[in-house]
């Protein structure tokens, strides 16, 4: 096949490129570095597909006092009735489609761009590189230094919007502690799937790697900023555990989706505290 | 306890090579280095390794064990199970030299590309006075040993060729991000705003911070989150947060 009509074969790239150790193969890990990628890949894309049927499903999102996060806040003036809740019909009739695609843009754009995700899919979807040490297929690589992955730059502006979503999604979870007739002083399985939700998402959009640079990070004196020093050591130590972060957060909001969608469609009834 | 282990182990140089395949003796407690001297002392005395301290702080001895780059001499055989066969190959992403040694000399050049410390004006040297939780970050980086192990195995430049003349690698790029952190360099004050020019004399957009750097760092230092993900957003600051950039040219102004 190699008949000389490109410029750089296969054959002359990368480890095997002229001058370098003349070894064939191109990896010699004898390790499962296939298994990461390969999960990564799989939860992401079984996420992905879930949330894609569910964000245009535009159905069983309410269940009151509960509200699916997918669909909060509410823009549409199709939405549903949430008694109190972010359903705020800022969007006229016009729009026909779900309306949890008018906000899924911000969290979307948020996870994508996130410093954790981009080595997710660099390395899960786009193998570049597969694994550390195994060479990537692709001919040429640029990186984030043009578009589009230029654009990944603008993390921390969906940071600063992650931030309302989340405050959003925290007075959902103070509406579930009310019982379905908006009475005070209820707690049902739904109020603590909706608890531990915004708690995983809290941790997670405060372990930003943008949030600790703006809280702290751009300093150059601690000394001279004791507070922010404070503050930079607390969001450094949850910026440790981004990645368990982003994940636990990634399958809580689809938890707590799943369980409003199956006590909005009748499966079951939501199992009452007090 | 002593088992013969199975090694293959890179001969050759610029004109080519080939693994070649040794069984030598294991003891217990012994590191890759030992077998590998034990190969130049007993079957191959024309072998060629760099080593130097054998206690994981010289950064000579970087090869890849396995396929995964490593410090032999910090790579005990006790982690292959006694009939695994051991590979031991040169660093892949430099110029091999001959056997074990390669080139290195990429790193060299990209070392005297990064401009020095910039000393404060008017503050002699030896005078110099900085509080430790100001320079706790860059003494992070300070831990370097120089291995390259890291820009061995960054894919940026191990599977590019092409982007060696563009890409300071991870560990300059942690140079840069040390000197920012600086809390007396006056680099700025001459103009030189290192994170800005991480991004564009130094490659820093090449980095897609998929972490195999701070993957394979024998001083476990976390380059990808200490040191490259705090210069992109450093070098965002100069470049793309309109804010901060407006703000540093009305300051600049004012002198
Ligand atoms: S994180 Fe960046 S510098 Fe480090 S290995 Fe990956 S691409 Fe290279
Ligand atoms: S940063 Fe770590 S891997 Fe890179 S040269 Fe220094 S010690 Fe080696
Ligand atoms: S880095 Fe992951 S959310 Fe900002
Ligand atoms: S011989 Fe010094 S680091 Fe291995």
């Amino acid at each position: 096949m190699a008949t000389g009509t490109t410029p750089t074969t296969p054959a002359a790239r990368g480890v095997l490129a002229p001058g370098r150790a003349a070894i064939s193969a191109p990896h010699l890990r004898t390790d499962r570095w296939w298994l990461s990628p390969l999960v990564t890949a799989t939860a992401l894309t079984i996420f992905i597909i879930y949330a894609t049927w569910r964000a245009f499903a535009n159905g069983d999102y309410y269940s009151a006092p509960y509200v699916s996060p997918l669909y909060s806040p509410c823009l549409a003036s199709n939405c549903t009735d949430m008694n109190g809740g972010a359903d705020w019909h800022l969007f006229g009739a016009w729009w026909g489609l779900s309306p949890a695609l008018l906000v899924l843009v911000f969290p979307l754009g948020f996870r994508l761009t996130c410093y954790y995700y981009r080595k997710a899919y660099y390395r899960g979807f786009w193998a570049s590189p597969p694994a550390c040490a195994v060479a990537e297929p692709h001919a040429k690589y640029t990186g984030e230094t043009r578009l589009p992955l230029i654009l990944q730059n603008v993390h921390r502006y969906f940071f600063y919007l992650a931030l309302p979503v989340a405050g959003i999604l925290t007075y959902d979870v103070v509406l579930a502690f009310r019982d379905e007739h908006g009475a005070w002083g209820h707690a049902g399985l739904g109020t603590l799937v909706m608890l531990v939700n915004i708690a995983l998402i809290w941790a997670y959009t405060l372990s930003c790697h943008s949030c600790r640079h703006i809280i702290g990070g751009k300093l150059r004196h601690f000394s001279a900023h004791p507070v922010r020093y404070r503050l930079w050591g607390w969001v450094g130590a949850l910026n440790g555990r981004h990645m368990l972060l982003a994940w636990s957060s990634l399958i809580s909001v689809g938890v707590a989706d799943l369980y409003v969608y199956l006590v909005a469609s009748g499966v079951f009834d939501d199992p009452r505290f007090f | 306890m002593t088992h013969t282990a199975h090694f293959k182990v890179w001969r050759g140089d610029t004109d080519g090579g080939d693994l070649r395949d040794y069984e030598v003796e294991v003891n217990d407690g012994e590191v890759v280095l030992d077998i590998i001297h034990r190969l130049q002392a007993t079957q191959a005395a024309d072998l060629a390794v760099r080593w130097n301290c054998k206690a994981g702080k010289c950064g000579s001895c970087s090869a890849e064990v396995n396929g995964r780059p490593r410090l032999m001499c910090m790579t005990r055989m006790s982690v292959f199970a006694p009939d695994e066969t051991v590979t031991v190959t040169p660093l892949r992403a430099f110029p091999v030299i001959r056997d074990l040694v390669t080139d290195v000399s990429f790193n060299y050049d990209k070392a005297r590309q990064v401009p020095a410390f910039v000393p404060p004006k008017g503050v002699p040297a030896g005078e110099y006075r900085m509080q430790q939780v100001d320079v706790e970050r860059s003494q992070e980086f300070r831990k370097c040993i120089e291995c390259f192990l890291c820009q061995d195995t960054c894919h940026v430049v191990r599977d590019h060729e092409e982007n060696k003349a563009a890409f300071a690698g991870p560990r300059f790029l942690m140079r840069i991000a040390e000197l920012d952190m600086h809390p007396l360099d006056a680099a700025a004050d001459q103009g030189l705003v290192r994170a800005a020019s991480a991004q564009e004399d130094h490659g820093l957009g090449y980095c897609n911070i998929t972490k195999c750097c701070s993957e394979v760092c024998p001083e476990h230092i976390k380059i990808t989150d200490n040191a490259l993900i705090p210069l992109k957003e450093r070098a965002i600051d100069r470049k793309y947060d309109p804010l901060v950039w407006l703000g540093s040219k009305i300051r600049r102004r004012q002198g």
